[in-house]
């Protein structure tokens, strides 16, 4: 959201720890994907406005960073969940049935893939390949892998990042 | 540190320091922790073995190393025990009570657990079935160092291949030997190194750049990961050794954000390598100075593109570039730069410290070397492995791999990812390298190996495949935009039943024109899983088409749900679970299914405890 009150300390405020990444990089060439990973990581997401705001800072136009921020699939323009649910659908995953583990998720929190549960707390995600393929068919929760997944495991990891 | 000398003081420490266990009788127990072992628990394996080892009394008689991954995944986690003097015992699927007795009889008692262990008979690790067949240079460290610490590396002769390029070579003999080893990159294309280096090398600009390419984005190929998570000094070294060649001070590695664990290992890498003084200003007192800077990718495939990766490296849009120029001439902001992948670098040092005779001794005539594989799908042994270039992929599937699933048969292991194809059963004898693999139809790629069951569908199978590419594809050109398109509607509409005898044809003109016209390797390679699976599985494509069948039974809409009258209880949980309405039937009589209605969704077929239900 917008500062509304138009006073310059509640924007700068704001934007503090964006000023904070960029001075970081000051002086670096092609630091753009470092910094929005890191504005991201601050506030889970990039709006246009975090986008204009490091445009100006960086001396670029607006079209340059949303063109970046477009293009990858890290980025994120709208808010997620609390928890990020990615199931990998790389080739050994979806040979050993992970389309199957991502139909089981849709089912039990009733969204479609990339999608977020309108209590904010789980985003369905489908991903190309973790590397641990040895481990299919697997998913990511945050940072934390599992493996060898099986239908029945979908409630009980559900239920696991419901409570924190 | 300045000198050889210096080297050799923290290499000796670290042999005295266990030296020193040894003569004390200090066990180790090595609890591996790469991302398959975390993911397996391996984070709570060795909180219980701390415990444990407190509660018993035993932490000064005992050393805790957390090391990588030994590329044994189905076998996660792992936990290696060695008591001086005895042979070091490697245990599988460890828990965390598990481990708290290990701790208790292996070390308290001296008596290791044999019902848990890989090689119960003591056997050495490399005599193992798993290893008896393989050729570990890459993989040599992962699973035995703890990624952690330099010294480890140093103890392990790490960083004297740079000390040696450095003291006593000058960069074009850095370069002669890695010409005549004969080394290929390992990333895909397989360009001879030591020709990409001189080129490189030949530029005469103040400012060039060394590349590592760490987005490995095949789906199925995770051995970049396990070695920057199990021996991230490798890489550095060789970049190092690398900048020193080309006279290049600067480095990037381009490491996939997915990749948590190993980002995080190699930042502490080269702080620990600045802290010493292998990386950074005057290395080892020479005039070399060199630094590494991490750019992290953002989640788009066709940065593994040699160019892209560079344009994203330059913090803009990941899209290709025209070449030539190529990129040893202008490369990274316009400036000679090479790139090489992370299993290519993690060769270099042991081609400098072993010579070039060493490493051309194996392998085939145009293939030096090794290759590592990940073995992934339906096969028992899944895992990391490294065999000599030309080992037959039967040797792979049967004798380290341990053959199919539930001794299902084999239909075709898929390497090469999203630019390669299908190996079928009447190629398992064919020597794996660089050339053979195109000559059958498929290519190396980054080496992921992915097995395939009489259960696959292999339309399927390129749909999935030309789902991936039409998702990855950049947008830049035409040909890769709309051709993967047109040739993804095409295949979807296959597996939906409805095929058109035409299909085919036109498939397999897209398929050249895409080839041909696409601006990069992405659009260029993009029609191959198609290609190869129409030369050995055409049979599967015209059942579809033609027939209007799948013969894996995998294709959803072309299967059909009947219930077998004799077996049908009439219990009426299929009634009751289908989500359309589609089974009728009176209780404790056998119920049927009407085909107009039926969804195909399979929920029937899942809920029968009675097997009444058959899909064809």
């Amino acid at each position: 959201m917008n500062c509304q009150c138009k006073c310059s300390s509640g924007k700068e405020e704001k934007y503090a720890p964006i000023d904070r990444v960029i001075e970081k990089y000051q002086g670096q060439e092609g630091a753009l994907i470092p910094i929005l990973h890191q504005v991201q990581q601050v506030y889970g997401y990039l709006p246009e406005d975090i986008q204009a705001y490091i445009a100006e800072k960086l001396g670029v136009s607006l079209s340059e960073v949303y063109g970046v921020v477009s293009f990858y699939a890290l980025f994120t323009t709208v808010p997620k969940g609390k928890h990020r649910l990615s199931i990998c659908l790389g080739t050994a995953c979806y040979v050993k049935g992970s389309g199957e583990i991502l139909a089981e998720f849709e089912k039990k929190l009733n969204i479609k893939v990339g999608e977020t549960t309108p209590d904010g707390l789980f985003t369905l995600e489908a991903c190309r390949c973790l590397g641990a393929c040895g481990l299919a068919p697997v998913m990511m929760v945050d940072e934390d892998v599992h493996g060898r997944l099986v239908a029945d495991d979908v409630p009980k990891i559900i239920n696991k990042y419901k409570g924190n | 540190m300045k000198s050889i000398q210096e080297l050799m003081q923290i290499k000796e420490k670290i042999e005295n320091v266990a030296a020193e266990r040894n003569k004390r009788g200090i066990a180790t127990i090595a609890v591996h922790m790469g991302t398959c072992g975390i993911a397996n628990g391996a984070l709570n394996v060795l909180s219980a073995v701390e415990e444990e080892l407190k509660l018993q009394k035993l932490t000064d008689k005992v050393a805790v190393i957390k090391s990588g991954c030994p590329g044994l995944c189905f076998d996660e986690p792992l936990v290696t025990v060695s008591i001086p003097g005895k042979a070091s015992y490697i245990y599988r699927k460890v828990s965390p009570e598990n481990a708290k007795k290990i701790v208790a009889q292996h070390i308290g008692n001296n008596q290791p657990v044999t019902e848990w262990l890989i090689n119960a008979a003591g056997e050495k690790f490399e005599e193992i079935n798993y290893l008896k067949y393989q050729k570990r240079i890459v993989l040599a460290n992962c699973g035995f160092i703890d990624p952690e610490k330099i010294e480890e590396y140093i103890a392990r002769d790490g960083y004297f291949a740079l000390a040696k390029s450095i003291k006593e070579m000058q960069p074009a003999d850095v370069i002669d030997i890695i010409k005549k080893s004969g080394l290929r990159g390992r990333g895909g294309a397989g360009f001879p190194t030591g020709m990409k280096w001189e080129f490189a090398y030949k530029q005469n600009n103040p400012q060039k750049y060394v590349l590592c390419n760490a987005d490995e984005g095949d789906p199925g190929a995770f051995m970049d990961r396990s070695v920057l998570e199990g021996d991230p000094h490798s890489v550095l070294e060789a970049m190092a050794i690398a900048g020193y060649a080309i006279g290049s001070n600067q480095g990037y590695i381009y490491v996939r954000a997915e990749y948590p664990i190993a980002v995080e290992r190699v930042g502490n890498a080269i702080k620990q390598a600045r802290e010493m003084g292998l990386l950074g200003k005057n290395i080892l007192g020479s005039d070399f100075s060199f630094d590494i800077d991490i750019r992290l990718g953002a989640g788009a495939f066709v940065c593994g593109e040699e160019t892209a990766l560079m344009t994203s490296v330059e913090g803009k849009r990941g899209e290709p570039r025209y070449r030539p120029p190529f990129p040893a001439i202008a490369g990274l902001w316009g400036k000679p730069t090479i790139l090489n992948n992370v299993e290519t670098y993690a060769n270099i040092h042991h081609i400098i410290l072993k010579g070039w005779e060493w490493f051309a001794s194996m392998g085939t005539e145009k293939s030096k070397g090794t290759k590592v594989f990940a073995l992934a799908g339906k096969i028992n042994n899944t895992g990391l492995i490294e065999v000599p270039m030309g080992t037959t992929l039967r040797t792979i599937l049967y004798e380290i791999g341990g053959g199919i699933q539930n001794g299902k048969k084999f239909k075709a292991a898929q390497t090469g990812g999203p630019s390669g194809g299908c190996i079928s059963a009447e190629n398992l004898d064919t020597p794996i390298d660089y050339d053979n693999l195109i000559a059958i139809g498929s290519m190396m790629g980054s080496g992921g190996l992915i097995v395939m069951d009489e259960n696959t569908c292999m339309v399927d199978i390129a749909r999935f495949f030309l789902e991936f590419t039409q998702d990855e594809s950049c947008g830049k050109c035409p040909p890769c935009r709309i051709g993967t398109k047109r040739m993804l509607e095409t295949l979807t509409r296959i597996t939906e039943g409805k095929g058109k005898p035409e299909d085919l044809e036109n498939l397999r003109t897209l398929a050249v024109t895409i080839k041909n016209a696409s601006f990069c390797g992405l659009g260029q390679t993009s029609p191959n899983p198609v290609l190869s699976t129409m030369r050995y599985f055409m049979n599967e494509y015209e059942a579809h088409i033609h027939d209007r069948t799948c013969p894996s039974g995998i294709c959803k809409s072309l299967l059909n749900y009947s219930i077998i009258k004799e077996k049908c209880t009439g219990c009426g949980v299929c009634s009751r679970n289908c989500p359309v309405g589609a089974i009728s039937g009176k209780v404790k009589e056998p119920h049927v299914i009407d085909a107009e209605k039926c969804t195909k969704c399979g929920t029937c077929f899942d809920k029968c405890k009675f097997k009444a239900i058959v899909r064809q």
